[in-house]
This record gives C-alpha cells, structure tokens and sequence, in this order.
C-alpha cells in the first residue's frame, strides 16, 4: 500500500453536557435544545484515521450527514486535520432511520474514488443504535471490523483488536474495509489555532440527495422502517442494593458485580 | 460601530480552550493546588494545543495567531483554574516575547521553537527584594568581561523560573551609568549556567499550582551574543512588554470572574436554604447580576486594548485601565462567589474557594493598581 485514502464517518450530536430530549410533535431528537458538537466517538475516529495517515501518509475525508448546522462538526474534524469533507444535506432526510441513513452514507461514499478504508464511531451518543458501521459494510460490499480498540495496517491489510463484553478477539482483513472504534481506541487530539485557520481554506463538498440519486420518498420520518410511538423521561434511580457486612461483604460484593457483569 | 463579536477561528479557539480547560484541567487541579505541585502533564497538553505560540509566525514553530488569541485563551483557562493560565501568560507574553521582540533572527531560531511549542518555559526577571514598582531601582549588575557579560545581583518572585523545563530567564541588570541614570539593559541567562542559582518555591496565597521562585546570581558568565536588544535600552524594552502584558492579565482577570459567575449560577439553582433554591433570593440573584457586569464590563475593556494594540494605535492606557477594572472586577466577584457559597466556599478544594485565593495577587502582579492608576492619570497629562 502507497498511501492511504481514509473516510472518517462524523455526526453532530446534542452535547452529553446539555440538556438532551426529544421533541413532542414527532419524537425526534429536539436539536434547538441543546449545544450541537462533534460526537465524541466520533473524534476518536477522526484521530485514529490521522495516526494511520500519519504513518501510511495518504488523505483523509471526513463524511457527516445532517443539517446545515453540521457543519461545526465537520469544521472540527479539519481543524484537527482532516484534509476534505463532505457534506449530505437535504430537508428530505429529517427523521431518516438507520437503514436509511446507512443507505445514503454508502452512496456518499461511492463518491470517493478509491476508498482503501471507512472509519466510524461504534455508536452516537444520541441515538446509540450501534448499528451503522455493520449496515454500511454490508452496503458496500466491504469487511467489517467493529468495536476496534487498537487498529494497525500493514501492507493490504487491516488487524483490529476487537473488545466486547466477551473479551478480546484479533480481526484481520484485506483492505478495502470498514472499521468501528471504541472508546478506548485513542485519546483524540485538540485542534490548534493553526489547524483552526487552516480548517476554513479546506474544501467541503455539500451533497444533496439529487447528487446522490436518492428519490426523496426513499427517506425520512414517513418511509422509516421504525418509528417512535411514545417517549418518556427516565424513571428516577432506584435505591440501590444495601449490603451488611458481617464478614462476607466483599464476597458478596464481588457476588453483585459479577451477576452485574462488571467483574 | 465598534463590533466586538469573535471571528470564526477566534470562537472556535475559545471553544477548544474551554473544552480543554473543562476536561483536562478542571478534574485534577484541586489535587495540584493542594500539593503545591506544577502540572507538566496539563502544560505538556497546552503545548501539543499550540498554546504557548499562539501570537507567534510559523516560522519559530508558532501558531500564526495574534496576541488576541492569546488573551482568549487566557480567559477561558482561568475560568477554570488561574495557575495554568499564569504559566501560560508568564510563558508567552514575559518569557517568549521579550525573545521575539528584540531578539536577534539567531537568538529567535535558538530560543523560540522550544517555547512555542511548550516543550520549554522561559521567564522574565524584573522585581527585586527592594523594588518592584520602581523598576529602575534595578541593582543586579551586568559587566562585560572578556566577551562575556558577569551577572551578580537577586532576583524575586519570577514565575516559570524554576521548574524543570525552564530554558532560560532575561534578567534586567544595570550595564552602565550615564548622566540620565542607570543604564539598563536586558540579558538572557540559560537555567544551568554556572553561578545561576533558583532557590525553592515560596509558599503563596495562591496560584498554587505555579511556579514562582527567588533567583541569585554570583558571578554567572554568559556570552556577549546573550545581551537581548539594545545596551541601555532594558527599560524601555521592558515597558512595552509590560504594556501588553496588562492586557493578558486583564484577559485573566475576567477569566476568573466569569469563573466566579459560572459557578454561582449553577450553585444558586442547586443549593436550596428555607426551602427554596438560594437563587431564588433577590440578594442572591444580585449579587449575581452585578457580578455578571463587572465581567461584561472588564472584557469590553481588554477586548478594546487588545484592538487598538492590533490596529497599531497607542494602547497604553486603555491596557492600564482594563487591568485595573479587570483585577477589580475579579477580587469583587472572587468575594461575591465565595459568599454564595457559605462555608463550602472557604474550602480549598471547591473552584471559588481557589478563585478567591487567586484574585487578589491580580492587583499586585505585572503593576500594582496603584501604579495602573499612576499610568492612567500620567496618560492624561497629570504629573
Ligand atoms: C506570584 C507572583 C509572581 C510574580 N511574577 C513575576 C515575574 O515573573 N517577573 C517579575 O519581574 N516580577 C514578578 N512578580 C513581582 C511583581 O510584579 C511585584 O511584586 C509587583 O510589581 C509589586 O512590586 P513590589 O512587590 O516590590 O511592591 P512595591 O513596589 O514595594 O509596592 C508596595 C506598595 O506600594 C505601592 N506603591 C509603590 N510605589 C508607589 C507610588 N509611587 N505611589 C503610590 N503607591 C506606590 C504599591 O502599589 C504597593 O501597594 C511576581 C509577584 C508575585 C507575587
């Protein structure tokens, strides 16, 4: 491999610090409530495709579907040094779900030619469907490598150390592929002021879904395949489960958190 | 109009700052403060940010910024914590510019790359045991001998000087006499040389987490090539830095009181006494909307010096009076937060509680206020 041509997936999400909710018309994520900003797994994503342009050399673009105020997010990612972006916006889309969005992703991403690797955030901190990195491989014909806490290429091939609940498993594929970081992957860097002035003379391509030969109806709230009936703030914590000790308390600790499965 | 909205590239700066003044530095401070320890690893983070040569050309390893940059990076650290802001200040506008401003194309290659990039600290040293506001009474000396100018003298209270990534201190010293007075004049002095002795920090009121040292030199050789600008010009030079400098620490300044807003407001709607929030008070909500003016009011106040200074124009007084309402704006609000919040407000470990401690040496640091108002007036013909 020469060099690399990475595509970094972002998204713009509510931020964790503010109020998040939905709206009360059509249950979708109310996105006047709260600070919009660049999902932070998402940041991890964009770092580890620097690394890896860092050490191959090569571009990287950075994709993000949404409204027009997305463009923080992905001012963001070039600020830290992303080369390129691109933008999918469209009024059509609002409410879109995750196959439809997988859908339009993977169109954009035909638009690049000679994609050697798509990085993504395992899931959003908003809608936490966890499920786009896997659609869009499948989409694309491409290998899956998912829930990546260290990623490495050599030569045409990806190896990925995958962490679930379950444990570790070592991922290995030829490239083209499709990764999915965890939080553990990397530390993500903060934009300096050059990368910041420098971010605003870096090209981003705006895509409508005409561009991408997406007929409207395909899309949205009304042709989703799922949609929110009802939505409900979350119950307030319970109590929690009060241990005495007399004598065996850390066992029964031990007891609690391995049924838990956090031991 | 006079329009003081930030460019993209300016707020964007300023939200990255506080991000990382959020997630870094708020989650650990405490525990530095309290052991007194200086946090490499936040400085080290503040470097790989570009912090350090945010107003300094690409060429040094700089960021291409403007010394506004610098300001609003100031601002949104000390919201959080004042002695990484202070390093940061003291490191750039005392330790980096002196080199930048009147340093020779060698001096700048050999020196600056490192500091503006963070991976070394320089310092300034100006005050001495006998005289701080009246810098002329200087009475380090600096002679040259065989091409080499021989420090001997004290230097005390010089931030960033002692820690260990301290590359160097310019020192002011008399080189001469003349009809006019003492001949001052500026001299880098590389940490190690020998003859160069830091003694151990003091313990301070505040700005706990920063290093502050006492310096003695007792005959320290360092090369004739070291001399920083002209002989004979070290008070003039010096005065300029000053000049830009107040307007770094009136930045800080209002740091430090938004500080104090951000974290009364979210105490007010928290705490509740007889059965009502606290912020339900009218005392309460006053003393946060005066408290909310008093910052407004002081980073208009910066926010023109540091304008006219990028315009080119005459900046010295409107400096002079934004640090003096800046460091006025932080003492009332540091008093005000701690008051909102009672008796956990005189505890070390809560943000107000350092803030307070912090505040007050804005009024003393970098031109006591008695001598900002001693400019003011000076500026306006009063002698
Ligand atoms: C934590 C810390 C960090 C510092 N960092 C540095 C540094 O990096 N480099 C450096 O060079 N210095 C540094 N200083 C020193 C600081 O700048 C001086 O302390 C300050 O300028 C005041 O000088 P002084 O302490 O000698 O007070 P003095 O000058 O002795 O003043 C004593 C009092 O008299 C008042 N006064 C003096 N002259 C007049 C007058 N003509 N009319 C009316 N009132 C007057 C003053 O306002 C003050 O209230 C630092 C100090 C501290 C505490």
């Amino acid at each position: 491999m020469e060099t690399m041509n990475i595509v970094v997936l972002i998204k713009q999400v509510p931020d964790t610090w503010s109020e998040r909710k939905l709206t009360d018309t059509d249950h979708t994520l109310d996105r006047d409530a709260a600070d919009a900003v660049i999902d932070e797994i998402n940041e991890r994503a964009v770092e580890e495709a620097l690394l890896l342009k860092e050490a191959h050399g090569g571009k990287v673009t950075v994709v993000s579907m949404g409204p027009d105020r997305a463009t923080d997010a992905i001012r963001k990612a070039l600020s830290m040094g992303a080369d390129e972006a691109v933008h999918i916006s469209d009024a059509a889309l609002h409410g879109s779900d995750t196959i439809q969005t997988a859908k339009v992703l993977a169109s954009a991403i035909r638009t690049i030619e000679g994609v050697d690797l798509v990085v993504a955030g395992n899931e959003a901190t908003d809608g936490r469907a966890g499920a786009i990195p896997a659609m869009l491989a499948e989409l694309l014909g491409l290998p899956q490598l998912t829930h990546a806490r260290r990623v490495e290429v050599e030569g045409t091939e990806v190896r990925v150390e995958r962490e679930t609940e379950d444990g570790i498993t070592h991922l290995a594929a030829e490239l083209p592929a499709v990764v999915s970081v965890g939080e553990k992957i990397n530390e993500p860097r903060y934009p300096s002021f050059k990368g910041i002035m420098a971010a605003k003379k870096k090209p981003v391509t705006t895509l409508g879904l005409g561009d991408l030969g997406i007929d409207p109806s395909e899309v949205g709230l009304a042709a989703a395949f799922t949609s929110v009936v009802e939505s409900a703030p979350k119950p307030p914590r319970g109590a929690g489960e009060r241990v005495e000790d007399q004598g065996d308390g850390g066992v029964r600790i031990v007891e609690y958190l391995a049924a838990q499965k956090l031991v | 109009m006079p329009d003081y909205r930030l460019d993209e590239e300016h707020e964007q700066l300023r939200a990255t700052v506080a991000e990382f003044a959020r997630d870094v530095v708020a989650p650990v401070i405490a525990g530095y403060y309290e052991r007194e320890e200086f946090p490499y690893d936040i400085v080290r983070g503040m470097g790989e940010m570009g912090l350090f040569g945010l107003p300094f050309p690409e060429e040094y390893e700089g960021m291409g910024g403007d010394y506004f940059a610098l300001c609003l990076a100031l601002e949104e650290l000390a919201r959080v914590d004042s002695s990484v802001a202070i390093t940061l200040e003291a490191g750039v506008s005392l330790g980096a510019m002196p080199i930048y401003r009147f340093g020779t194309e060698d001096q700048r290659l050999r020196w600056l790359p490192d500091l503006c990039s963070g991976r070394r600290l320089a310092a300034f040293g100006l005050t001495e045991s006998d005289g701080g506001s009246d810098a002329q009474a200087t009475r380090t000396r600096a002679s040259l001998e065989g091409g080499e100018w021989v420090v001997n003298g004290s230097k005390v209270f010089i931030t960033n000087s002692g820690t260990d990534i301290t590359s160097l201190v310019t020192v002011t010293a008399v080189t001469g006499r003349s009809e006019a007075g003492n001949e001052i004049s500026a001299v880098v002095v590389p940490s190690g040389t020998p003859g160069f002795t830091v003694a151990g920090h003091y313990s301070k009121v505040g700005w706990n987490a920063s290093n502050t040292c006492e310096l003695a030199f007792a005959d320290c050789r360092v090369p004739e090539a070291n001399l920083l600008g002209e002989r004979g010009r070290g008070y003039a030079q010096f005065l300029r830095i000053l000049d830009e400098g107040r307007i770094a620490i009136a930045a800080l300044g209002v740091g430090l009181a938004q500080g104090c807003v951000d974290e009364s407001l979210r105490y007010a709607r928290e705490r509740t006494a007889f059965g009502k929030n606290i912020g339900s008070y009218q005392a309460i909500q006053f003393k946060i909307a005066d408290m909310e003016a008093r910052a407004h009011t002081a980073r208009l106040a910066y926010y023109d010096a540091a304008a006219r200074m990028s315009r080119g124009e005459s900046f010295k007084k409107q400096a002079s009076i934004a640090k003096l309402v800046s460091s006025n704006a932080a003492m009332d609000n540091a008093r005000e937060a701690t008051q909102i919040f009672g008796g956990y407000g005189f505890m070390n470990e809560t943000p107000v509680g350092r803030f307070y401690r912090d505040a007050k040496i804005l009024e003393i640091g970098e031109g006591t206020s008695e001598v900002q108002r001693m400019l003011i007036s000076r500026e306006m013909g009063l002698r």
